[in-house]
Protein backbone atom coordinates (compact mmCIF):
# COMPACT_ATOMS: atom_id res chain seq x y z
CA UNK A 1 0.00 0.00 0.00
CA UNK A 2 2.79 2.50 1.01
CA UNK A 3 4.88 1.30 -2.28
CA UNK A 4 1.38 2.38 -4.20
CA UNK A 5 1.03 5.74 -2.45
CA UNK A 6 4.96 6.30 -3.36
CA UNK A 7 4.53 5.60 -7.16
CA UNK A 8 1.73 7.54 -7.42
CA UNK A 9 2.96 10.73 -5.87
CA UNK A 10 6.95 9.90 -8.11
CA UNK A 11 3.77 9.45 -11.06
CA UNK A 12 2.08 12.96 -10.60
CA UNK A 13 5.19 14.81 -9.73
CA UNK A 14 7.04 13.34 -13.13
CA UNK A 15 3.84 13.98 -15.45
CA UNK A 16 3.45 18.15 -13.77
CA UNK A 17 7.40 18.33 -13.92
CA UNK A 18 6.77 17.23 -17.88
CA UNK A 19 4.19 19.33 -18.37
CA UNK A 20 5.55 22.25 -17.05
CA UNK A 21 9.41 21.69 -18.62
CA UNK A 22 10.79 24.33 -20.89
CA UNK A 23 9.69 23.79 -24.28
CA UNK A 24 10.88 25.98 -26.88
CA UNK A 25 8.71 28.70 -26.90
CA UNK A 26 8.45 28.72 -23.42
CA UNK A 27 11.94 29.45 -23.57
CA UNK A 28 12.16 31.82 -26.67
CA UNK A 29 8.98 34.18 -24.26
CA UNK A 30 11.03 33.69 -21.27
CA UNK A 31 14.28 34.86 -22.76
CA UNK A 32 12.62 38.02 -24.81
CA UNK A 33 11.25 39.30 -22.00
CA UNK A 34 14.81 38.88 -20.00
CA UNK A 35 16.42 40.90 -23.02
CA UNK A 36 13.36 43.58 -22.91
CA UNK A 37 14.00 43.76 -18.70
CA UNK A 38 18.32 43.98 -20.07
CA UNK A 39 17.73 46.80 -21.90
CA UNK A 40 15.56 48.52 -19.90
CA UNK A 41 17.84 48.27 -16.94
CA UNK A 42 20.76 49.27 -19.51
CA UNK A 43 22.34 46.00 -18.84
CA UNK A 44 22.74 45.08 -22.40
CA UNK A 45 26.67 46.72 -23.58
CA UNK A 46 26.54 45.49 -26.82
CA UNK A 47 23.07 44.26 -29.25
CA UNK A 48 23.54 41.83 -32.20
CA UNK A 49 21.39 40.73 -34.50
CA UNK A 50 21.40 39.21 -37.70
CA UNK A 51 20.00 40.92 -40.86
CA UNK A 52 19.21 39.77 -44.41
CA UNK A 53 20.73 41.13 -47.07
CA UNK A 54 21.17 41.16 -51.26
CA UNK A 55 24.90 39.79 -50.99
CA UNK A 56 23.36 36.94 -47.43
CA UNK A 57 23.03 37.26 -44.05
CA UNK A 58 24.62 40.60 -42.18
CA UNK A 59 25.49 40.38 -38.85
CA UNK A 60 25.52 43.74 -36.81
CA UNK A 61 26.55 44.80 -33.35
CA UNK A 62 25.94 47.96 -31.45
CA UNK A 63 26.98 49.95 -27.91
CA UNK A 64 25.03 52.62 -26.79
CA UNK A 65 27.17 55.00 -28.83
CA UNK A 66 26.74 53.57 -31.96
CA UNK A 67 27.74 50.69 -34.56
CA UNK A 68 30.41 48.59 -33.26
CA UNK A 69 30.80 45.66 -35.99
CA UNK A 70 29.51 44.36 -39.41
CA UNK A 71 30.05 41.38 -40.60
CA UNK A 72 29.89 40.79 -43.98
CA UNK A 73 27.99 37.49 -45.03
CA UNK A 74 31.78 35.12 -45.04
CA UNK A 75 33.04 36.27 -41.89
CA UNK A 76 32.55 33.86 -38.65
CA UNK A 77 30.13 36.20 -36.14
CA UNK A 78 31.13 34.03 -32.78
CA UNK A 79 34.94 35.05 -33.68
CA UNK A 80 34.07 38.49 -33.74
CA UNK A 81 31.56 38.27 -30.96
CA UNK A 82 34.19 36.93 -28.56
CA UNK A 83 37.01 39.77 -29.93
CA UNK A 84 34.16 42.60 -28.53
CA UNK A 85 33.19 40.24 -25.64
CA UNK A 86 37.22 41.05 -24.71
CA UNK A 87 37.42 44.30 -25.64
CA UNK A 88 34.92 46.12 -24.78
CA UNK A 89 31.99 44.17 -22.71
CA UNK A 90 30.74 40.30 -22.17
CA UNK A 91 27.41 41.90 -21.40
CA UNK A 92 26.33 41.01 -24.82
CA UNK A 93 22.94 39.57 -25.95
CA UNK A 94 20.97 39.01 -29.47
CA UNK A 95 18.40 41.96 -29.15
CA UNK A 96 16.88 42.71 -32.75
CA UNK A 97 14.89 46.00 -31.99
CA UNK A 98 18.57 47.86 -30.54
CA UNK A 99 19.53 47.47 -34.56
CA UNK A 100 16.17 48.35 -36.35
CA UNK A 101 17.31 51.81 -37.48
CA UNK A 102 20.96 50.24 -38.89
CA UNK A 103 19.22 47.64 -40.22
CA UNK A 104 16.91 49.99 -42.65
CA UNK A 105 19.28 52.29 -43.29
CA UNK A 106 21.48 49.26 -45.15
CA UNK A 107 18.01 47.79 -46.73
CA UNK A 108 18.10 51.61 -48.01
CA UNK A 109 21.33 51.55 -49.07
CA UNK A 110 21.47 48.55 -50.92
CA UNK A 111 18.78 49.38 -52.90
CA UNK A 112 20.05 52.29 -54.18
CA UNK A 113 18.29 55.01 -52.18
CA UNK A 114 20.70 56.23 -49.22
CA UNK A 115 23.96 57.38 -50.17
CA UNK A 116 24.95 58.73 -46.05
CA UNK A 117 24.55 56.41 -43.44
CA UNK A 118 23.51 58.43 -40.16
CA UNK A 119 24.02 55.68 -37.70
CA UNK A 120 26.94 56.96 -35.35
CA UNK A 121 30.40 54.78 -35.05
CA UNK A 122 31.74 53.17 -31.98
CA UNK A 123 35.34 53.34 -33.22
CA UNK A 124 36.00 50.86 -29.62
CA UNK A 125 37.96 48.33 -31.66
CA UNK A 126 40.34 50.18 -33.44
CA UNK A 127 43.73 51.34 -32.05
CA UNK A 128 46.60 53.48 -33.99
CA UNK A 129 47.57 54.02 -37.70
CA UNK A 130 44.18 51.33 -38.20
CA UNK A 131 42.04 53.88 -36.38
CA UNK A 132 43.60 56.80 -38.18
CA UNK A 133 43.52 55.43 -41.31
CA UNK A 134 39.41 54.54 -40.79
CA UNK A 135 38.48 57.55 -39.98
CA UNK A 136 40.41 58.46 -43.34
CA UNK A 137 38.02 55.62 -45.00
CA UNK A 138 34.91 57.07 -43.16
CA UNK A 139 35.02 60.28 -44.82
CA UNK A 140 34.96 58.95 -48.44
CA UNK A 141 31.72 59.90 -50.26
CA UNK A 142 29.51 58.02 -51.88
CA UNK A 143 30.22 57.33 -55.50
CA UNK A 144 33.94 58.10 -54.75
CA UNK A 145 37.17 56.23 -54.29
CA UNK A 146 40.54 56.76 -52.87
CA UNK A 147 43.70 54.57 -53.52
CA UNK A 148 45.59 52.83 -50.20
CA UNK A 149 48.17 54.99 -50.65
CA UNK A 150 45.86 57.77 -50.62
CA UNK A 151 44.77 57.10 -47.29
CA UNK A 152 48.02 56.56 -46.15
CA UNK A 153 48.91 60.10 -47.13
CA UNK A 154 45.86 61.35 -45.59
CA UNK A 155 46.03 59.67 -42.19
CA UNK A 156 49.63 60.81 -41.66
CA UNK A 157 52.02 58.56 -43.39
CA UNK A 158 52.33 58.63 -47.25
CA UNK A 159 54.58 55.59 -47.13
CA UNK A 160 52.41 52.86 -45.21
CA UNK A 161 50.02 52.09 -47.56
CA UNK A 162 50.51 48.50 -46.64
CA UNK A 163 49.32 49.54 -43.14
CA UNK A 164 46.07 51.17 -44.98
CA UNK A 165 45.46 47.80 -46.75
CA UNK A 166 45.38 46.30 -43.24
CA UNK A 167 44.00 48.54 -42.08
CA UNK A 168 40.76 48.06 -44.45
CA UNK A 169 41.34 43.84 -43.74
CA UNK A 170 40.46 44.76 -40.37
CA UNK A 171 37.90 47.07 -40.80
CA UNK A 172 35.52 45.90 -38.08
CA UNK A 173 32.60 48.32 -39.63
CA UNK A 174 32.44 47.25 -43.50
CA UNK A 175 29.77 49.19 -45.49
CA UNK A 176 29.42 52.05 -42.77
CA UNK A 177 32.82 52.53 -42.89
CA UNK A 178 33.04 52.25 -46.78
CA UNK A 179 36.38 50.39 -47.03
CA UNK A 180 34.67 48.62 -50.44
CA UNK A 181 35.72 52.61 -51.61
CA UNK A 182 39.45 51.81 -51.18
CA UNK A 183 41.07 50.51 -54.36
CA UNK A 184 44.69 49.52 -55.58
CA UNK A 185 46.47 51.75 -57.64
CA UNK A 186 46.26 49.83 -60.50
CA UNK A 187 42.48 50.49 -60.15
CA UNK A 188 40.89 47.25 -59.95
CA UNK A 189 38.40 46.41 -57.32
CA UNK A 190 41.01 44.13 -55.57
CA UNK A 191 40.10 42.04 -52.25
CA UNK A 192 37.56 42.27 -49.91
CA UNK A 193 36.21 40.75 -47.06
CA UNK A 194 32.82 39.97 -48.10
CA UNK A 195 34.70 38.64 -51.85
CA UNK A 196 35.89 40.47 -54.47
CA UNK A 197 32.37 40.09 -56.32
CA UNK A 198 30.85 41.89 -53.51
CA UNK A 199 33.32 44.79 -53.75
CA UNK A 200 32.52 45.27 -57.55
CA UNK A 201 28.89 45.17 -57.09
CA UNK A 202 29.14 47.41 -54.35
CA UNK A 203 31.39 49.80 -56.58
CA UNK A 204 29.22 49.27 -59.65
CA UNK A 205 26.01 50.33 -57.30
CA UNK A 206 27.55 53.83 -56.59
CA UNK A 207 28.83 54.26 -60.04
CA UNK A 208 32.41 54.18 -59.47
CA UNK A 209 33.30 51.29 -61.52
CA UNK B 1 54.46 42.13 -29.24
CA UNK B 2 51.91 38.84 -27.90
CA UNK B 3 50.29 40.52 -25.57
CA UNK B 4 46.60 40.46 -25.30
CA UNK B 5 44.78 43.41 -25.22
CA UNK B 6 42.05 42.43 -22.50
CA UNK B 7 41.86 43.68 -19.30
CA UNK B 8 44.94 42.37 -17.10
CA UNK B 9 44.28 39.13 -15.37
CA UNK B 10 40.62 39.20 -16.25
CA UNK B 11 39.46 35.66 -17.41
CA UNK B 12 37.87 35.36 -21.10
CA UNK B 13 34.10 35.53 -20.45
CA UNK B 14 32.50 34.26 -23.53
CA UNK B 15 29.40 36.41 -24.64
CA UNK B 16 26.27 36.54 -22.31
CA UNK B 17 24.25 35.17 -25.17
CA UNK B 18 26.40 31.92 -25.29
CA UNK B 19 25.40 31.25 -21.69
CA UNK B 20 21.89 31.88 -22.39
CA UNK B 21 22.24 29.83 -25.38
CA UNK B 22 23.91 27.03 -23.44
CA UNK B 23 22.24 26.91 -19.91
CA UNK B 24 19.02 28.98 -20.72
CA UNK B 25 16.82 25.91 -20.84
CA UNK B 26 18.17 24.07 -17.52
CA UNK B 27 18.08 27.00 -15.54
CA UNK B 28 14.68 27.70 -16.58
CA UNK B 29 13.93 24.10 -15.75
CA UNK B 30 15.62 24.17 -12.59
CA UNK B 31 13.55 27.09 -11.86
CA UNK B 32 9.80 25.72 -13.00
CA UNK B 33 11.44 22.60 -10.51
CA UNK B 34 12.10 24.52 -7.50
CA UNK B 35 9.26 27.40 -7.30
CA UNK B 36 6.54 25.79 -9.91
CA UNK B 37 5.61 26.54 -13.54
CA UNK B 38 3.74 30.01 -12.61
CA UNK B 39 6.86 31.93 -10.87
CA UNK B 40 9.51 30.14 -12.71
CA UNK B 41 9.77 33.09 -15.39
CA UNK B 42 9.90 35.63 -12.95
CA UNK B 43 12.59 34.19 -10.86
CA UNK B 44 14.31 33.45 -14.09
CA UNK B 45 13.87 36.91 -14.74
CA UNK B 46 15.28 38.09 -11.19
CA UNK B 47 18.34 35.23 -11.61
CA UNK B 48 19.85 36.44 -15.13
CA UNK B 49 19.25 40.02 -14.58
CA UNK B 50 21.39 39.59 -11.35
CA UNK B 51 24.12 37.35 -13.74
CA UNK B 52 24.11 39.93 -16.19
CA UNK B 53 24.77 43.08 -13.61
CA UNK B 54 27.51 41.07 -11.95
CA UNK B 55 28.88 39.52 -15.65
CA UNK B 56 31.99 41.82 -15.82
CA UNK B 57 33.48 41.33 -12.70
CA UNK B 58 33.43 37.83 -12.60
CA UNK B 59 36.73 36.39 -11.43
CA UNK B 60 36.93 33.17 -13.50
CA UNK B 61 35.66 31.89 -16.57
CA UNK B 62 35.11 27.78 -15.40
CA UNK B 63 32.06 25.86 -14.68
CA UNK B 64 29.54 29.55 -16.14
CA UNK B 65 26.62 26.30 -15.77
CA UNK B 66 27.20 26.11 -12.41
CA UNK B 67 27.27 29.72 -11.58
CA UNK B 68 24.25 30.31 -13.16
CA UNK B 69 22.41 27.54 -11.67
CA UNK B 70 23.92 28.65 -7.79
CA UNK B 71 22.51 32.25 -8.45
CA UNK B 72 18.79 30.68 -10.03
CA UNK B 73 19.12 28.72 -6.74
CA UNK B 74 19.25 31.32 -4.25
CA UNK B 75 16.62 33.31 -6.00
CA UNK B 76 14.31 30.53 -5.80
CA UNK B 77 15.44 30.84 -1.75
CA UNK B 78 14.80 33.94 -2.03
CA UNK B 79 11.23 33.64 -3.14
CA UNK B 80 10.39 30.74 -1.19
CA UNK B 81 11.07 32.88 2.17
CA UNK B 82 9.45 35.32 1.11
CA UNK B 83 6.21 33.46 0.45
CA UNK B 84 6.60 31.64 3.83
CA UNK B 85 6.55 35.20 5.46
CA UNK B 86 3.38 36.33 3.33
CA UNK B 87 5.42 38.85 1.43
CA UNK B 88 4.29 39.22 -2.07
CA UNK B 89 7.37 38.74 -4.48
CA UNK B 90 8.46 40.96 -6.07
CA UNK B 91 7.58 41.85 -10.12
CA UNK B 92 4.29 39.63 -8.97
CA UNK B 93 1.21 41.31 -8.93
CA UNK B 94 -1.29 38.54 -7.31
CA UNK B 95 -0.83 34.56 -6.22
CA UNK B 96 0.14 33.80 -3.30
CA UNK B 97 -0.15 31.10 -1.01
CA UNK B 98 -3.87 31.44 -2.08
CA UNK B 99 -5.59 29.92 -4.84
CA UNK B 100 -5.68 32.61 -7.34
CA UNK B 101 -5.89 30.99 -10.72
CA UNK B 102 -3.57 31.40 -13.52
CA UNK B 103 -3.81 28.12 -15.28
CA UNK B 104 -7.05 27.29 -17.06
CA UNK B 105 -9.66 26.74 -14.49
CA UNK B 106 -11.86 23.97 -14.66
CA UNK B 107 -9.25 21.51 -16.35
CA UNK B 108 -8.81 18.63 -13.72
CA UNK B 109 -5.19 18.34 -14.54
CA UNK B 110 -4.38 21.84 -13.99
CA UNK B 111 -6.31 21.47 -10.35
CA UNK B 112 -4.24 18.82 -9.52
CA UNK B 113 -1.28 19.77 -10.79
CA UNK B 114 -2.14 22.94 -8.25
CA UNK B 115 -2.77 21.05 -5.46
CA UNK B 116 0.66 19.07 -6.36
CA UNK B 117 2.77 21.98 -6.21
CA UNK B 118 0.78 23.31 -3.48
CA UNK B 119 2.00 20.64 -1.50
CA UNK B 120 5.34 21.16 -2.73
CA UNK B 121 5.21 24.65 -1.54
CA UNK B 122 5.36 23.39 1.43
CA UNK B 123 8.34 21.94 1.78
CA UNK B 124 11.51 23.60 3.13
CA UNK B 125 13.95 25.26 0.14
CA UNK B 126 16.37 22.46 0.50
CA UNK B 127 13.73 19.34 0.05
CA UNK B 128 11.64 20.74 -2.68
CA UNK B 129 14.97 21.72 -4.75
CA UNK B 130 16.25 18.34 -4.34
CA UNK B 131 12.82 16.71 -4.91
CA UNK B 132 12.74 18.52 -8.05
CA UNK B 133 15.79 18.66 -9.58
CA UNK B 134 16.16 14.55 -8.80
CA UNK B 135 12.29 14.24 -10.53
CA UNK B 136 12.83 17.07 -13.16
CA UNK B 137 16.24 16.88 -14.33
CA UNK B 138 16.45 13.19 -13.23
CA UNK B 139 19.62 14.17 -11.56
CA UNK B 140 22.34 12.33 -9.99
CA UNK B 141 22.23 12.18 -6.09
CA UNK B 142 26.24 13.49 -6.64
CA UNK B 143 25.11 16.46 -8.71
CA UNK B 144 22.01 17.67 -6.15
CA UNK B 145 24.52 18.19 -3.80
CA UNK B 146 26.91 20.06 -5.26
CA UNK B 147 23.90 22.43 -6.29
CA UNK B 148 22.73 22.81 -2.67
CA UNK B 149 25.97 22.18 -1.51
CA UNK B 150 25.44 19.31 0.48
CA UNK B 151 26.98 15.68 0.47
CA UNK B 152 25.62 13.54 -2.01
CA UNK B 153 23.96 11.43 0.88
CA UNK B 154 22.77 14.77 2.43
CA UNK B 155 20.86 15.25 -0.68
CA UNK B 156 19.51 11.47 -1.11
CA UNK B 157 18.00 12.21 2.52
CA UNK B 158 16.50 15.41 1.65
CA UNK B 159 15.07 13.62 -1.66
CA UNK B 160 13.87 11.05 0.97
CA UNK B 161 11.96 13.27 3.32
CA UNK B 162 10.71 15.50 0.74
CA UNK B 163 8.72 12.75 -0.92
CA UNK B 164 7.54 11.40 2.44
CA UNK B 165 5.91 14.75 3.51
CA UNK B 166 4.81 15.17 -0.32
CA UNK B 167 2.80 11.90 0.34
CA UNK B 168 1.08 12.90 3.34
CA UNK B 169 -0.35 16.02 2.27
CA UNK B 170 -1.22 14.39 -0.92
CA UNK B 171 -2.64 11.81 0.78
Amino acid sequence: MKNERTEMTERALAEALARGAPGDDRLTAANAALVARAEEEGLVDVAYAGVGSPYGELFLAATERGMIAVGLPNREPDTLLERIAERVSPRILEAPARLDGPRRELDAYFEGKLHDFSTPVDWSLTRGFTDRALHVVASIPYGNTLSYTEVADRAGNRRASRAAGTACATNPIPLIVPCHRVLPASGVPGNYGGGPEMKRSLLEMEGSL
Amino acid sequence: MVKSRSRRGAPKLPPFQQLLDEHGRDVLGFLIASVGPDEAEDCYQEALIAALRSYPRLDHADNLRGWLLTIAHRKAIDHHRSRARGARPAGSSDEVGGGVAVADPGIDAAEADRSLWQAVGTLPPKQRSAVMLRFSADMAYGRIGELLDCSSDAARRNVHEGLKKLRGELA
